[in-house]
């Protein structure tokens, strides 16, 4: 309980950052009951009432195919989560382990670090996307294709990170007191990596929408009857000029988010050891 | 001044070594043999072995490797399937549109960021500082394809103003008019990257402000317009130059999008139409030819860096 509180204590003076706050848990309700929240069935075809304007039996209208928007918009924030979550445990996984290995074996760091700056080299829309041309589209590999994009700055922040610690003089007092690598890394290392590497997670999970999306909207990533934010802004691009507003509720959607979760990351970053500050990603 | 030149010009081999076997790697990472992937399921089997000698894909790894690593030297970076023309004049010809909508771009951007991050941390943490950083912050969160169909519907559709899409060359007809129709593009692209370059330039002025000569400064009396562009723009500066290769691996990411939105003939959009064409030869030419440019601007930076700030060589 006083873990959430203390979570909670910035976001009384800062207004701004409570709203994108409360935004999350909105979309976070949204996703888990997204069954019992919707009207009609997100894949319900209706010919009669297509691109219609938003009205009491349709909040948000209708698309194309006459399919309920809002309940296209609902169900879309469980592929938002979904995408993110998966983004941001693959970056930290594959990221925290490069991380710590090459800042734990100098030889074999200078080699990971160099392809990790190559690879931070590639702009990481082309490096999802030479990914996707390699695994194929889909769930599951578009979060890998956006994952690998923040396994490389993961890897670059926590290598910074560890050879930032593993210099401290309290490592140099275990060690000498026969502390050995497994122990220095399980008991000191990655506890204090946890901070950091939160504020980074929530970044990535931030960033992770517009790149999915971007994939989405590329034709690249989901598969298009599955309604996802981008894939609607995407499927309705042509009627854009009868139904201005169709693309406004995926849209705002997907920059709401996006802005709460910089919101509330920027919150968390401030209240971060700033030691360990200059590590973190520019943004 | 010369040495460090040099070693930073040895330094770069490494990188170029492994950034030549990252892309040399993508074609053989895709499922299946390349050239029937390439050609598709209704190729005849003697199409696919002529396009698999072709390629090299009948010789040893190794070998095929250094065959290709020769051939890229010479500037042949392979052909491309759809096209059957050389895979570097098929980029070429994107290179006007996405050279020009890059230049665009960073003129908006180092027009917007520059000001409005000196303007933010000058007014640090004041109401002026809040507002700006949370306008850069909802700007950097817009998904540049939605913008982008929001501008075409608005400026281009609804008020007639500019083109919808499209880009005439300007090189080949002369006409210097045809760059309206990167105004809107430009616009799209720089939304994002003015936020980033916003952000930069107020955190590296900011860190400038700690410093004990700006303190000395400030006590001398100097007037605080003076202090803020004499002495801490100018040192914050470095650093915005240093993160400027940053920014463009960023633009070329947002171009991608952009140049599809709006159907600009320029390289972003090839990548998305050659994966859709499955011409490999063509994505692989594209990857490492910005590879290549990233490495030559980072060495670029780091050299006017060291030049515009000796003490980084000391680093």
């Amino acid at each position: 309980m006083s873990a959430v509180l203390e979570f909670l204590a910035p976001f009384a003076t800062r207004k701004v950052a409570a709203f994108g706050l409360a935004f999350l848990v909105v979309v976070l309700v949204a996703a888990l009951l997204a069954p019992w929240i919707v009207p009609y069935d997100p894949q319900q075809i209706d010919a009669i009432a297509r691109l219609s304007p938003p009205n009491a039996a349709h909040w948000f209208g209708t698309d194309h195919a006459g399919r309920d928007l809002f309940s296209r918009v609902i169900y879309g924030a469980r592929m938002a989560l979904l995408t993110g979550a998966g983004v941001v445990v693959i970056a930290l996984v594959f990221g925290v382990l490069l991380g710590t290995l090459s800042a734990y074996f100098p030889t074999l760091g200078m080699v990971l670090m160099r392809v990790v700056d190559v690879l931070m080299g590639i702009p990481a829309l082309l490096l999802a996307l030479a990914l996707v041309v390699i695994l194929g589209k889909g769930l599951f590999n578009s979060m890998i294709a956006v994952g690998a994009i923040y396994i490389t700055t993961t890897a670059r922040i926590t290598y910074g990170l560890t050879r930032k610690i593993t210099a401290e003089t309290y490592i140099e007092a275990v060690t000498s007191l026969g502390a050995g690598h497994w122990r220095i890394i399980r008991r000191h290392v990655l506890p204090n990596l946890v901070s950091p590497l939160m504020v980074q997670a929530t970044f990535i999970f931030a960033f992770a929408q517009l790149s999915a999306a971007s994939l989405d909207f590329l034709g690249l990533g989901l598969p298009p009857d599955v309604p996802s934010w981008g894939n609607m802004i995407a499927e309705t691009r042509r009627y854009i000029t009868r139904a201005p507003g169709l693309l406004m509720f995926p849209g705002a959607a997907i920059i709401l988010t996006v802005f709460s979760l910089n919101l509330v990351g920027d919150v968390l970053r401030d209240r971060l050891d700033p030691r360990f500050k200059d590590d973190l990603a520019k943004w | 001044m010369g040495i460090y030149v040099l070693k930073r010009l040895l330094g770069a081999i490494p990188t170029l070594v492994i950034a030549s076997l990252l892309v040399f790697a993508f074609i053989h990472l895709i499922p299946g043999d390349p050239a029937s992937v390439m050609l598709g399921d209704m190729a005849e089997a003697e199409e696919i072995e002529a396009l698999r000698r072709e390629l090299g894909l009948d010789r040893p790894i190794w070998e095929q490797y250094l065959v290709w690593v020769s051939h890229v030297a010479q500037g042949d970076l392979g052909t491309s399937v759809y096209f059957q023309e050389p895979v570097l004049r098929v980029i070429g010809e994107g290179a006007e549109t996405s050279a020009f909508l890059a230049l665009f771009t960073m003129i908006l951007v180092i027009a917007i960021g520059i000001p409005a991050g000196i303007v933010a941390a000058s007014f640090h943490g004041t109401h002026v500082d809040q507002t700006l950083s949370g306008l850069t912050m909802l700007f950097a969160s817009i998904p540049t394809f939605w913008l982008g169909l929001y501008l075409i519907f608005t400026v281009a559709v609804s008020l007639d103003l500019l083109p919808t899409s499209g880009f005439p060359s300007v090189l080949e007809s002369g006409e210097l008019s045809n760059l309206r129709y990167l105004i809107l593009p430009a616009i799209t692209l720089s939304a994002p990257n003015s936020a980033l370059v916003i952000r930069l330039v107020r955190a590296g002025m900011l860190d400038v402000m700690r410093e004990d000569y700006v303190r000395t400064a400030r006590a001398k009396g100097i007037a605080e317009h003076a202090v803020i562009l004499r002495h801490v723009f100018r040192n914050a500066l470095i650093g915005v130059v240093a993160t400027l290769g940053f920014t463009f691996v960023g633009l070329v990411s947002e171009a991608v999008v952009t140049e599809t939105v709006f159907a600009l003939p320029g390289i972003g959009r090839l990548v998305v139409q050659s994966i859709l064409r499955r011409d490999y030869p063509v994505i692989q030419g594209i990857i490492l030819v910005i590879i290549l440019f990233y490495i030559v601007v980072n060495l670029v930076v780091d050299i006017v860096t060291t030049y515009l700030d000796p003490r980084v060589k000391l680093q």
